[in-house]
């Protein structure tokens, strides 16, 4: 029976540890949904649009369509999958009030949110990573600047992982979390040049298209793959980052505040 | 004296219109069983999660165990376990693997002490099952495990025998008693005030977000509550006219404190020509002193 002992002794898995490994659990149980659905629709992006569009566009002088679009669909892949793992995970939580067993340990706002974001990053890069590789024997992909891919897809992934703690939070219904979905982070994505170079834009979408920040985070990896880019990746790096550090500071400010959470 | 293992001072907590909490002061020592009464809404919920840094109160102060609950939430946190009121759980996980998520929360590693508290709680059988599987029953004894997997010695338990059948309620009590016997501290509210009164040795009752009555159970008893004798009358009217009142189902009852009442009594139900039919005695109980504190507060 139990005797009032000292507590057990603390091991190395710490709270945040354990809250990533749960969130990283949660998905991976159900991965054909979570994993393997999202890989399925880029592929089957890439057979439609690469089939009728292959012979007619080239990009960048000699890239070939389909070439040009898995950078962009792996890219669009791994943002969407960001988003939607720590927003999902968290208004799940609150709607079936399970959130309560994440608030009442001694976890930190700062763990809570890396836990939520690292592992929104970690799903993110598996179906980027499904996506690329059921890709790679159909096209023909250079990988010119791996270090360019890496960093565009960590920054990119961290940033809709905590767009998604943002929404998970803010949403009491799922109606407007799916709302954010579809109003705000699909148009965006999709219209960030994922399925085209924007020099093929009239000049009035080419400015529209400069001030979305997912442009930036697309033209910046694909210059990983080619070496070629709509803006120099310099100056997408500091769009993204800035980008990033705003995010946090603004995903953490409410998370320090309780925001929704702790009333 | 020892540090006690709850202490709340002048707390406020306000929700728009609704004062929730209107200057609480309580302390609750260590190794308490400790009954937190009161009607919906007197505040024993929002409390409950000021306590466990759920709600964050606009003034005063809690500590658990000597931590603050705000400035040393770490710490506060360890010492304390909460049985939530609302049957949640998370639908992805077995019982085990959600009690490992939890300890590990806590930054401990506790498998043997985890065996220990699915026994416990007969959950032995049901410790690889999902949650989803689980019975309202089951889902419940997880709760109470998802809250001791740290072992806090301050245990809450938030109305944890609401909607529970008989066995389920029993074997929980059980477990709890050996908990408090143990050494933990125990605090409970509860709308079953039977149990509160076999249970707690001392109950603070709330009422509009203030305490209103905070003693010992055995005190609380003697001080509010009466005995009374019930009566069955031939000419309740009679009865009604000598200080009785009668009840919807005929019955006129007498209050009184000391036992040589009833003779009295009795004699002059004899003379005023009454005509005594049937009687029985009431015990006082806890019922009546909530009711009775409830209407003087």
């Amino acid at each position: 029976m139990p005797e009032l002992l000292p507590p057990p002794r603390e091991s190395a898995l710490t709270g945040f540890r354990t809250l990533l490994h749960k969130e990283v659990l949660r998905f991976w149980k159900v991965g054909f949904q979570t994993v393997l659905a999202p890989v399925l629709n880029a592929m089957l992006f890439l057979l439609i649009f690469s089939h009728v569009l292959d012979r007619h566009v080239t990009v960048y002088g000699e890239v070939s369509y389909g070439s040009f679009l898995v950078p962009g669909l792996v890219m669009m892949s791994l943002l969407q999958n960001a988003f939607a793992n720590s927003s999902s995970s968290l208004i799940q939580s609150k709607i079936t009030g399970n959130i309560i067993f994440m608030l009442l340990p001694p976890l930190s706002y700062r763990e809570f949110y890396a836990a939520y974001v690292l592992a929104s990053v970690l799903r993110g890069l598996l179906v980027g990573v499904g996506v690329l590789l059921v890709a790679w024997p159909l096209v023909d992909l250079p990988f010119v600047h791996p270090l360019w891919i890496l960093v565009f897809a960590l920054l990119g992934g961290a940033i809709l992982g905590s767009l998604g703690v943002i929404a998970g939070i803010w949403a009491d219904k799922f109606d407007q979390l799916a709302g954010f979905q579809n109003f705000l982070i699909l148009p965006l994505t999709m219209l960030s040049g994922v399925f085209y170079s924007i020099h093929s834009l009239p000049a009035l979408w080419q400015r529209i298209s400069h001030a979305n920040p997912f442009f930036y985070m697309i033209d910046g990896f694909r210059y990983g793959f080619f070496g070629h880019s709509d803006v120099s990746p310099w100056l997408s790096l500091a769009v993204v980052g800035v980008s990033f550090v705003l995010l946090t500071a603004l995903t953490l400010a409410l998370l320090a505040r309780g925001y929704k959470l702790r009333t | 004296m020892s540090l006690p293992a709850i202490r709340v001072s002048a707390l406020t907590k306000r929700y728009g219109g609704l004062q929730a909490l209107a200057g609480v002061d309580l302390e609750i020592r260590q190794g308490e069983f400790f009954g937190l009464l009161g009607p919906n809404g007197a505040g024993k919920t929002t409390l409950i999660s000021a306590l466990a840094g759920l709600v964050r109160p606009d003034g005063g102060r809690l500590e658990v165990m000597g931590h603050d609950v705000v400035a040393d939430y770490r710490q506060a946190r360890r010492a304390l376990g909460v049985v939530p009121q609302e049957l949640v759980f998370d639908p992805f996980f077995s019982v085990r693997e959600l009690l490992r998520i939890q300890a590990g929360y806590f930054g401990l590693r506790a498998d043997a002490w985890i065996d220990e508290i699915l026994e416990g709680l007969g959950l032995t059988a049901k410790a690889n099952v999902n949650m989803r599987a689980l019975s309202g029953g089951m889902k419940r004894r997880v709760l109470v495990a998802q809250a001791l997997v740290h072992r806090p010695p301050v245990i809450v338990l938030d109305e944890p025998t609401a909607g529970v059948d008989v066995e389920l309620r029993q074997g929980l009590w059980q477990f709890v008693r050996k908990l408090n016997e143990a050494g933990h501290t125990i605090v409970l509210t509860t709308h079953y005030l039977e149990e509160a009164e076999t249970l707690c040795g001392r109950i603070a009752m709330l009422k509009s977000g203030r305490v209103v009555a905070l003693d010992t159970t055995a005190n609380l008893l003697e001080r509010f509550a009466t005995h009374t004798l019930h009566t069955r009358l031939a000419q309740p009217q009679i009865g009604v006219a000598l200080g009785g009142r009668a009840d919807e189902d005929g019955w006129v009852d007498f209050a009184f404190d000391q036992f040589a009442e009833v003779e009295v009594l009795l004699a002059r139900l004899r003379e005023a020509g009454a005509g005594l039919q049937e009687m029985r005695l009431g015990e006082p109980d806890l019922e009546r002193v909530f009711v009775e504190v409830m209407q003087r507060a």
